[in-house]
């Protein structure tokens, strides 16, 4: 029995270390505008949630926000506001909110939702179909990031 | 904390129509002839007060290709089109001007494209020009978004227009049409799930990371792209907007694309005709 345990838990982390821990976008729970449990039980890493925050092909954040901690990169966008001081502004869970589905936070708001589930959005290219902007690790990383814009 | 959040939201929204700036209103002139490139908006556009020519958010770089047909990119196409405007083609061994004469007999025709032809479909220049090349030519069909020749000529008869504003009906047989373009307009698509609107009716004016937002105005089309060293069509320019946000796009010459062309080209009736205008 202890054994078994053991190894069920041991399974499960390599799952999530492997980012294969499946939580679907669909059983993410998203109550009073906040997400209040990690999605991967893997704490999110800062480093790479900056990586993520400033790829073209992932979070894309820069093209809509400026933020002062990348001064190095050229062109942030004014779509959206400063991401300056974000950290003081929004509680964990609200920034998870806004990063898993933005509408749950700003109805109609252009920002995109990193974690949605494709089969509620129109006409997603095929190969986009059945997949979410963001994988559930990268949403964790993304807000550990955040969490450092004070 | 949900009343902070509320706050913050407000406080938000403040701040980011704050930033919505019109662009700086300088004369468009080319070749000595100013354009209308700012223009009331006509009232069953709700979301618009002012209609602005594209031209007017690029760089100085761009804006001094299009104001000297010497320098503007789009014109060596141009020739080609008056080039094939009088070449005979076809079974019927015709050429466009043994039809309609001198191609100035152009002058007016791009300001009202698209429109509802006599059997009630809605169609755009390419179509027109298709349909004299099958069935008056028995020539081929040129390829909507590929065929230089396609692009050629639309560019060709557009310039006939250029200066001339815009005005593509909306009422009567054509209203259903514009309905739908309207509807399409509006509508989230894409895994980034966003409306035409988004970007050109809320954030024009706004940088999206290196590009400045324009209104998506078609007045200008055929337009020169730097980025795609070469002249393209409107469907072409909606389709690639459309894969931006990861949307499927919808078919080039299909009825969705049309009715948006329609849509937006009422958007900016008003504005001169820019045709080949020269964009980044
Ligand atoms: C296409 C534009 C766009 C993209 C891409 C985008 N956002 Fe946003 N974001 C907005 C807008 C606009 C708002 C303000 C809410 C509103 O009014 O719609 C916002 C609000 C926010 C806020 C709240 C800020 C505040 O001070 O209230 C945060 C945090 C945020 N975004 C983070 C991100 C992150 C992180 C990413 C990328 C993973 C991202 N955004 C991508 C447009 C965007
Ligand atoms: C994510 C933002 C975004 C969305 C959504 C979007 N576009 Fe664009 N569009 C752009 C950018 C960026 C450009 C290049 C700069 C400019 O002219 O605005 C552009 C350019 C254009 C142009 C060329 C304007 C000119 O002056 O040559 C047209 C036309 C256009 N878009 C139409 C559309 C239509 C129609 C849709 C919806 C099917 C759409 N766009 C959706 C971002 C967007």
């Amino acid at each position: 029995m202890k054994r078994s345990l053991f190894a069920a838990a041991f399974a499960a982390s390599a799952l999530a270390a492997a980012g294969a821990w499946a939580i679907t976008p669909a059983e993410v729970k998203i109550e009073d505008g906040t997400v209040a449990e990690s999605l991967t039980g893997t704490p999110g890493d800062p480093a790479n949630g900056r990586k993520v925050f400033a790829n073209r092909k992932k979070g894309n954040c820069l093209a809509c926000h400026a933020n002062s901690d990348m001064a190095e990169m050229l062109f942030h966008g004014e779509i959206g506001p400063s991401l300056d001081g974000v950290a003081e502004r929004y509680e964990p869970e609200q920034l998870r909110a806004l990063l898993v589905n933005s509408k749950s936070v700003f109805p109609d708001t252009i920002m995109p939702g990193f974690f949605v589930d494709s089969a509620t959005l129109n006409r997603v290219m095929p190969k986009f179909q059945g997949k979410t902007i963001l994988t559930a690790q990268e949403v964790e990383d993304v807000l550990a990031y955040l969490l450092t814009l004070k | 904390m949900k009343k902070t959040l509320m706050a913050t939201a407000l406080a938000t929204i403040g701040a980011a129509s704050a930033l919505m700036a019109d662009p700086a209103d300088i004369p468009l002139v080319i070749e000595g002839e100013e354009m209308i490139s700012s223009v009331k908006a006509p009232d069953y556009i709700p979301g618009l007060d002012t209609a602005y020519s594209g031209w007017l958010f690029r760089s100085e770089e761009t804006q001094a290709l299009e104001i000297d047909d010497f320098e503007n990119p789009g014109m060596p196409a141009v020739d080609y089109g008056l080039e094939l405007w009088s070449t005979a083609d076809g079974s019927e061994g015709k050429s466009c001007a043994d039809c309609h004469g001198d191609i100035s007999e152009m002058a007016g025709v791009r300001t009202t494209m698209p429109k509802v032809n006599e059997n009630g479909e809605l169609w755009a220049m390419e179509e027109y020009i298709n349909n004299c090349r099958v069935n008056r030519m028995g020539a081929e069909a040129w390829k909507r978004i590929k065929s230089p020749e396609m692009l050629a000529m639309t560019a060709a008869i557009g310039l006939q227009s250029r200066g001339m504003p815009m005005n593509v009906a909306i009422d009567g047989p054509a209203e259903p049409f514009w309905k739908l373009g309207e509807e399409l307009y509006y509508t989230r698509v894409g895994q980034l799930n966003m409306s035409c609107a988004n970007c050109h009716e809320d954030n024009y004016g706004n940088m999206i990371r290196a590009d400045h937002l324009s209104q998506g105005q078609i007045n200008g089309f055929p337009t020169y792209r730097l980025k795609w060293g070469g002249l393209g069509s409107i469907h072409r320019r909606f389709k690639g907007c459309m894969k931006n946000i990861r949307a499927e796009p919808y078919k080039p010459g299909g009825p969705e694309f049309l009715a948006l062309e329609l849509y937006v080209a009422s958007r900016g009736n008003g504005l001169s005709v820019e045709t080949p205008a020269v964009r980044n």
